[in-house]
């Protein structure tokens, strides 16, 4: 039995970088503001300093960051013919937990999406002709216009201090950035990092073959940078140990490095930290919330009321709650009627390694986001015509790490053990790169995400079932990019490669992204989608969903830059309208 | 702006006594997975980022000594495993000397060997390779099942010794047919052990010192991973030239 406690004004399911974005913005409208958070409090003094936090088996390979499997899964099938089981590990994505989410242990690519991205039903519809798509692919528009979201792009890169080259200055074309992407009201707020060996050497082979590389915009910082608010980031020193990782030097953007400080300081604040959010609570009419119920780690339960409640968990969760709290009508696969779960999508990774005579990469010179990049072949920036694909992502040879355990690739033919490995490891460790490429994924009427009839999480609530897999559509991409960038990466002059395009099932197994999108979207019609253009519950007006759920299709870049924008987009409507007038935005 | 509400039921919410607030939720006996150091918190705002004395976790140092988990026996095996793993050569130690032995007797006396954190809920049930591995035993489990099973093959096949007491050419047949797929022990295929015992093999040569393996730093010194030097400022621009100085533990030079 749940005790109530005294209402509030907003709360937040979550405090990640949407639940943090929320909670310092709804505060400095003056409103009380609780933050429920299942994980951990983390800060990086204790958290994360440099004296310990370069340990891959802890946090690369042990994950200590992470929400636990045991905690908390998700169940998986490839179709929806199958017995979807449980990932009893993690593998192809790494859900977070804990104060700042996935924004602790990021890479910190910090990429927008082209403006062609938002309208993409209509723009490649209107270039090719609705017959050129799949007819099960259930791509859409998104309700919002890059221009509309180009000042809330803005205000978060100039939050996080964002490092990097524009390439497209209120439409005119710079020499050294993006040529493609959408204009950009002014420059990076930080120019961009340094690059190693690696980077350079693929970008003078990118130019020479007529392509414009440019650095990849970075949440971890080339210089020191004092933020809006008055809190100071440090330069990052390419320690090598990034995503997966806490940063120890408060270089890479972050809730903690760019907005808790701040928030943790005001007094119409709180934070309630290992609580975890077990449903939104409704009243009579079920077109209002009237709060969050949430266990703490001791089992107990309590009812927080509140005015707004604010969905800014991981987006499985996100998912999750919705349909576990009985919000808007759960998709139906047989019929494709229904919004909660509807339109998963995820991201078409695939690499080339390279292995050179006499070269020293020193590959271990690495951030996250650190790497030169070619945007040529993302989205519509090409003609699909010829190819009977679309969809596109960047490329390029980024230098995220080379720990040791993860990265030590040996030519193909090399035992796995023995002397022969062991020689072939020494050898190559630093003569080695992989350059990859970053795709989209497009959205399709079989992948979704619903309620398993089978597994529970320990408060015997069931587990979302995820059912996915790659449409020939999205593996036609992977091989065409990676024939692409493989032909720079010859020119680089290597003793060998290897092309690794994305082929056969989705498996959850090898590691792939995180950047799972989709289940709860945002959209014109209350029909094919759970929130409108605010992120704003078609269903329940008071009820606010953050993050990438709400993407229709997943597009080729980074998903952070936008999940921010989108935040920032909603918050602005709700201080402008919606607080004066609570009601829906949108009128249904 | 409006005062905190009153929590009922979690502590005074006065601010002057924050650091007790933080410490006033109990540990949970029952919920706690992994980590049971950790326990609700309210965290209010007002005071600035929360802190409190020594609330960091580093990790545990890997004492070398006895064997934690292993008996003389198991960790007999495994020693002569890893070291035809990576065998020793004239530069670089062998996966033994190493200490990966060491590396995975402590990990599987640890979390990793009781499957802490790894959801464990049946039913258990055929999977595809996509779904990934759906096994109800914990690795520590594991080891112990396929090393009893590995010396009774021996055993039996070689005249009453166990895997440690053969010539190396023969420890290498033997785990060239459980990396193939064409060796039983007792009755199931022993593949998915030697891809476990593989990776945590591995696992020990690279990872920090702090853990038991990598003695010496000998497998970063092996391939030229400066390990948590944590600042290349200074050599990210300098191409092609290789790193001069010595790599560096979480644990101490």
């Amino acid at each position: 039995m749940a005790t109530k406690l005294p209402a509030t004004d907003v709360v937040t399911i979550g405090l990640g970088w949407t639940g943090s974005i929320v909670a310092k913005s709804m505060t400095d409208a003056g409103l009380r503001v609780v933050s429920i958070e299942r994980g951990p409090w983390r800060d990086t003094a204790t958290d994360f300093p440099p004296s310990y936090s370069p340990d891959e088996l802890r946090y690369a390979l042990r994950l200590d960051l992470f929400v636990r499997p045991a905690q908390t899964t998700i169940t998986f099938r490839n179709r929806p013919d199958q017995t979807a089981l449980p990932i009893r590990e993690w593998g192809a994505f790494l859900l977070p937990n804990g104060v700042g989410g996935a924004g602790v242990h990021w890479n910190g690519q910090t990429w927008r999406f082209l403006p062609t991205d938002f309208v993409l039903k209509t723009h490649l519809t209107q270039r090719y002709g609705a017959k050129f798509l799949p007819d099960d692919m259930t791509i859409q528009d998104w309700g919002v216009t890059y221009d509309e979201l180009e000042p809330y792009y803005d205000k978060f890169e100039y939050l996080c201090g964002t490092s990097g080259t524009a390439g497209n200055l209120k439409g005119q074309i710079q020499p050294f950035g993006n040529p493609f992407e959408g204009p950009r009201s002014r420059p990076y707020p930080t120019p961009p990092q340094k690059q190693p060996y690696g980077p350079v050497l693929w970008a003078e082979a990118a130019k020479e073959m007529g392509y414009q590389p440019f650095p990849q915009p970075s949440g971890n910082l080339s210089q020191a940078y004092t933020n809006p608010d008055g809190i100071t980031l440090g330069p990052c020193t390419f320690c090598g140990f990034c995503e997966r990782f806490g940063c120890g030097n408060y270089s890479k953007a972050s809730p903690q490095t760019t907005i808790l400080p701040l928030l943790m300081r005001r007094e119409n604040f709180e934070a309630r930290t290992e609580c975890e959010v077990t449903r939104i609570n409704l009243d009579s009419t079920g077109k209002r919330a009237t709060g969050v119920t949430y266990v703490d780690s001791q089992g107990r339960e309590w009812e927080q009321p509140a005015e707004i409640v604010f969905l800014c968990a991981f987006q499985m969760f996100n998912v999750q709650l919705l349909l576990l709290s009985g919000i808007g009508r759960p998709y139906d696969v047989s019929t494709g009627k229904g919004v909660i779960g509807r339109n998963y999508s995820y991201q078409v990774t695939s690499s080339v390694q390279a292995f050179f005579d006499n070269k020293i990469f020193n590959t271990f010179i690495a951030s996250g986001a650190i790497g030169m990049i070619i945007d040529n072949y993302n989205g519509d920036n090409f003609d699909h015509g010829p190819h009977g694909f679309v969809g596109g992502g960047y490329m390029g040879m980024n230098q995220p790490n080379a720990r040791p355990i993860e990265m030590t690739p040996t030519p193909p033919g090399t035992p796995k053990w023995g002397a022969a490995w062991k020689k072939a490891a020494r050898d190559n460790y630093l003569s080695t790169i992989v350059a990859d490429t970053h795709g989209s994924c497009y959205s399709y009427r079989d992948c979704y995400l619903d309620l398993d009839p089978t597994y529970k999480d320990r408060f015997g609530r069931p587990l979302m079932r995820l059912t996915f897999d790659f449409h020939d559509n999205e593996l036609k991409m992977s091989q065409f990019l990676t024939d692409r960038l493989a032909e720079i990466v010859q020119r680089m002059g290597p003793r060998q490669i290897v092309k690794l395009p994305r082929v056969g099932h989705f498996n959850v197994v090898p590691y792939q992204t995180t950047h799972t999108c989709g289940g709860a979207i945002m959209g014109a019609d209350p029909a094919t989608s759970a929130l409108n253009r605010y992120l704003q519950s078609w269903d329940v007006h008071n009820l606010f969903v953050m993050g990438a759920t709400a993407f229709p299709e997943n597009a080729g870049y980074n998903p952070t830059d936008t999940v921010a924008a989108l935040t920032y987009w909603s918050l602005d409507a709700i201080h402008k309208q919606y607080l004066k007038n609570p009601g829906p935005l949108v009128p249904t | 702006m409006s005062s905190h509400p009153r929590v009922p039921g979690h502590a005074d919410p006065g601010r002057s006594t924050m650091v007790t607030r933080r410490h006033a939720l109990l540990p949970s006996t029952a919920l706690l997975l992994v980590a049971p150091e950790t326990r609700a918190e309210i965290l209010p705002g007002g005071t600035g980022m929360p802190w409190r004395p020594f609330a960091g976790h580093p990790p545990e140092v890997v004492k070398p000594g006895p064997w934690v988990f292993f008996t003389p026996e198991e960790g007999a095996a495994v020693e002569a495993l890893v070291d035809r793993l990576i065998p020793p050569d004239p530069e670089t130690p062998g996966g033994k000397d190493c200490g990966c032995a060491v590396f995975i007797d402590r990990e599987l006396a640890g979390g990793y060997g009781t499957a802490s954190g790894i959801y464990m809920s049946p039913p258990f049930l055929p999977a595809t390779p996509e779904q990934g591995l759906q096994a109800p035993l914990a690795p520590a489990q594991f080891y112990r099942s396929m090393l009893a099973a590995l010396d009774q093959f021996c055993r039996a096949a070689y005249a009453g010794k166990t895997f440690a007491q053969l010539p190396d050419g023969e420890k290498d047949q033997i785990i060239t047919r459980m990396e193939d797929g064409s060796l039983q022990l007792q009755g199931t295929v022993a593949k998915p052990f030697f891809e476990i015992l593989l990776r945590d093999t591995r696992q020990g040569f690279f990872a920090d010192p702090v853990y038991g393996g990598n003695r010496d730093m000998a497998a970063w010194k092996m391939i030229g991973f400066p390990g948590a030097r944590y600042d290349y400022r200074d050599w990210v621009e300098r191409h092609n030239e290789r790193y001069p100085h010595p790599p560096i533990s979480i644990a101490g030079g």
